[in-house]
């Protein structure tokens, strides 16, 4: 299979045949940052801009770090830096970019569709990085790479998504990746963060995650999203940790070997207690990890394909 | 100076009339309605209406023309020139203008630019509060002596259901009727109609109950205090079955709809295209199918366009903090005629529900063509296809979702008093 498409804006453009490319491209790339010289020419010459109107640390460090290592130029633009605060449009700013011809833009945005608008009006490849509660892709596929690595196939598995469904664009995304294969998907958090017509995606609800947590072999955590209004949804934080919170108890409801998963930023004590977080089952830094990888594999396809 | 329109198949619900009639125009006003009129002074303008459809002039009952304060999205003057290519001689424009239509002068301003500039009648609507703000009532007596036809705060519902009681009451004295834009601001929060679209667009939503309970509301008290009561532009199958419920029980409830909550979905939201946000949002399949029903069982008494032209760049940006809105004068007639097409409404239904009706409830004496009425009368195919292409509106909001469709049904002339406001060259001169 050859990689034809200029950008990544969700999981949804995807078909199964492009996700397992891109999980199957990542292992070579995986190999490179364990190395002692952690740097290959791949994508020399090739300029790549994230530009992040929300913030981050993860995905645009990984974003940066996976350019770097594929000796890609990058360069940062946060909406403290960038025009928007002079007023200036998205619109605007991508076509000004674009005039400076990247190779690559990454695109964080609260604004689900910004990326979208963007793919439309540039000749450099697109990737979200997050928008809004719309999709966050390179963190499913970072999911879904980790998960292969740790369970060694996809096919079967029983995921349980514990959280601010509702306002996760990382939910979203890694329930339209996780449909392309046979997995069992279960959402669970209180009412008002399960949003509706959520079982239309065929995923399965159940509100208590006492129960939910029953047989997973993975349950993947989500902070509560305040800047989306999360906070709204319950009546305090305190109240969600005792009710929503992962603890060793609900471990031991999971299968032997579950993994336990969060895209992080995490909140100690809130979403996941410390001691499972820190525990034998978390998996969370090896997410971070493949996370570069995965967005390596990324960078790769999306600039080095035939034009 | 007189014209005759020969040919024709004159449609008019208002007169129970639906045949091949000739019509004399003399002047402002219609001299003579019969079959086969003969005229031999050559001073007679003759138009020929053979093959098209003769009918009362549009009447819209909401449509936005931004003037004064927005001149940038629309004036007076190329509203009513869009308005007069869609097939409408009469339409009222809504409050939010900036300053607010809250008073005489500003009533008096569009009056004035509507008789000096406007190509068709410009009828204002006045707001119900002050600035649209829900909190105080507006001048309305000084309005009504100004010329507003109806009171509303389109844009939002007044929050203060005893601020609304006392604008259906005061009302009264002037038989204004109040329209009422259904929305609770508490439950609309989004961009896009809360469904299946919504969850996979990630787009904040809006639940089809944010109208319903206001529809509610609005008729439970129009009823206490035995006011009419219009509910616009209603878009969801919540609202029209309790309209349909209420009505059954209180004469004096009437509502509209507009083409696009018949004719489009949620799912056109999925691509982010700006033209397709508009308040209320664009509803599930099941709530277009209810609203098709409604029409179709006389629920729904009206169809308006809602008519909200924006200029390029407030739709040429992220979808969150686009403008609302459709430009809709240009369309809206052979989205209607789908319908007809569809076999879900009759010709005479579809001009009942865009002129007769109208008329009734501004209280005008329009909407029908009888002898010694002014001349407002369309001439239109049903058949002529054509493609929609926004860069060939007259209304400076080319915002339309519908860019590209292709539409059975155009209007082909359009008369004010008398008075040939649009004409398309597709009308061939005998």
């Amino acid at each position: 299979m050859k990689w034809i498409k200029k950008d990544l804006l969700g999981i949804r453009e995807l078909s199964k045949e492009e996700v397992l490319f891109i999980l199957n491209s990542t292992d070579s790339f995986k190999e490179i940052s364990r190395r002692d010289i952690k740097k290959v020419p791949t994508l020399r010459g090739k300029t790549v801009i994230t530009l992040f109107y929300e913030p981050s640390t993860r995905t645009r460090t990984s974003f940066e770090i996976a350019a770097k290592r594929l000796s890609a130029d990058t360069i940062n633009i946060s909406s403290s830096t960038s025009s928007y605060v002079k007023g200036e449009t998205l619109k605007d700013t991508a076509k000004n970019l674009e005039s400076m011809r990247p190779d690559a833009i990454i695109i964080r945005h609260s604004m689900p569709g910004a990326p979208h608008m963007l793919a439309g009006i540039m000749n450099s490849s697109v990737i979200n990085g997050g928008d809004g509660a719309h999709e966050h892709p390179t963190q499913a596929l970072l999911d879904l790479y980790t998960m292969r690595e740790k369970k060694g196939h996809i096919d079967g598995l029983k995921v349980v998504i514990v959280g601010d469904i509702a306002h996760s664009r990382v939910a979203r995304s890694n329930i339209l990746a996780l449909k392309h294969f046979d997995t069992e998907i279960v959402c669970s958090g209180p009412p008002t963060m399960i949003p509706p017509y959520i079982e239309s995606l065929g995923v399965k609800k159940e509100y208590n995650i006492n129960k939910a947590v029953v047989d997973a072999d993975v349950i993947m955590m989500l902070r509560i999203q305040k800047e989306r209004g999360g906070i709204s949804s319950i009546p305090s934080v305190k109240e969600y940790a005792t009710l929503f919170g992962l603890k060793t108890e609900h471990i031991e409801k999971a299968k032997k070997d579950v993994i336990i998963m969060h895209p992080g930023p995490m909140n100690r004590g809130v979403e996941i207690a410390a001691e499972v977080a820190d525990g034998p089952y978390s998996v969370i830094l090896d997410q971070v990890e493949n996370g570069v990888a995965v967005r390596m594999a990324i960078l790769y396809l999306l600039t080095g394909r035939e034009m | 100076m007189k014209i005759l329109i020969r040919g024709g198949r004159l449609i008019d619900p208002g007169n129970d009339i639906d045949g091949k009639l000739d019509i004399l125009v003399n002047g402002t006003v219609i001299e003579k309605i019969d079959k086969n009129i003969h005229e031999t002074d050559d001073k007679v303008k003759i138009i020929d209406a053979a093959g098209h459809i003769v009918a009362p002039g549009l009447i819209d009952v909401h449509a936005h023309l931004r003037e004064p304060g927005y001149e940038y999205k629309e004036t007076i003057k190329t509203g009513t020139m869009a308005a007069s290519k869609g097939g409408f001689t009469t339409v009222v424009c809504m409050a939010n203008t900036q300053p607010v239509n809250d008073n005489k002068s500003v009533t008096e301003f569009i009056v004035e630019k509507a008789r000096s500039e406007g190509l068709c009648r410009v009828m204002p609507c006045g707001a119900i509060t002050r600035g649209l703000k829900g909190e105080e009532l507006s001048e309305i007596g000084e309005m009504y002596e100004a010329g507003i036809v109806a009171l509303s705060d389109d844009g939002k519902s007044v929050k203060d259901a005893g601020l609304l009681r006392r604008a259906m009451e005061y009302s009264r004295i002037f038989g204004l009727p109040v329209i009422s834009h259904c929305e609770d601001e508490t439950l609309a929060r989004g961009y896009v109609h809360e469904g299946l679209s919504s969850l996979i667009s990630g787009l904040e939503a809006t639940p089809p109950i944010a109208e319903e309970i206001i529809v509610e509301r609005d008729i439970a008290l129009a009823r206490y205090v035995e006011a009419p009561i219009h509910l616009t532009h209603i878009s969801t199958a919540g609202s029209v079955e309790i309209i349909g419920r209420s009505k059954k029980k209180y004469k004096k409830i009437t509502c509209d709809t507009c083409p696009h909550y018949f004719s489009l979905t949620d799912e056109a939201t999925l691509g982010y295209d700006t033209n397709t946000k508009v308040n209320p949002p664009l509803r599930s399949k099941k709530d277009r199918e209810a609203i098709q029903e409604g029409l179709k069982s006389g629920v729904i008494d009206i169809i308006a366009t809602d008519h909200a032209p924006h200029e390029f760049t407030s739709k040429d940006v992220e979808f969150d903090i686009a403008s609302s809105g459709i430009s809709g004068f240009e369309t809206a007639l052979a989205l209607s005629l789908k319908l007809v097409h569809d076999d879900i409404l009759t010709l005479s239904e579809i001009i009942q529900k865009m002129s007769l009706n109208p008329a009734r409830l501004l209280g005008l004496s329009s909407g029908d063509l009888s002898v010694g009425k002014p001349a407002d009368l369309i001439i239109f195919n049903t058949a002529l296809e054509w493609t929609v292409n926004k860069e060939t509106f007259l209304s400076k909001g080319k915002n339309t979702p519908f860019h590209g469709w292709k539409l059975k049904g155009k209007n082909l002339l359009t008369m004010v008093g008398g008075k040939i406001v649009y004409k398309d060259p597709r009308l061939v001169k005998s």
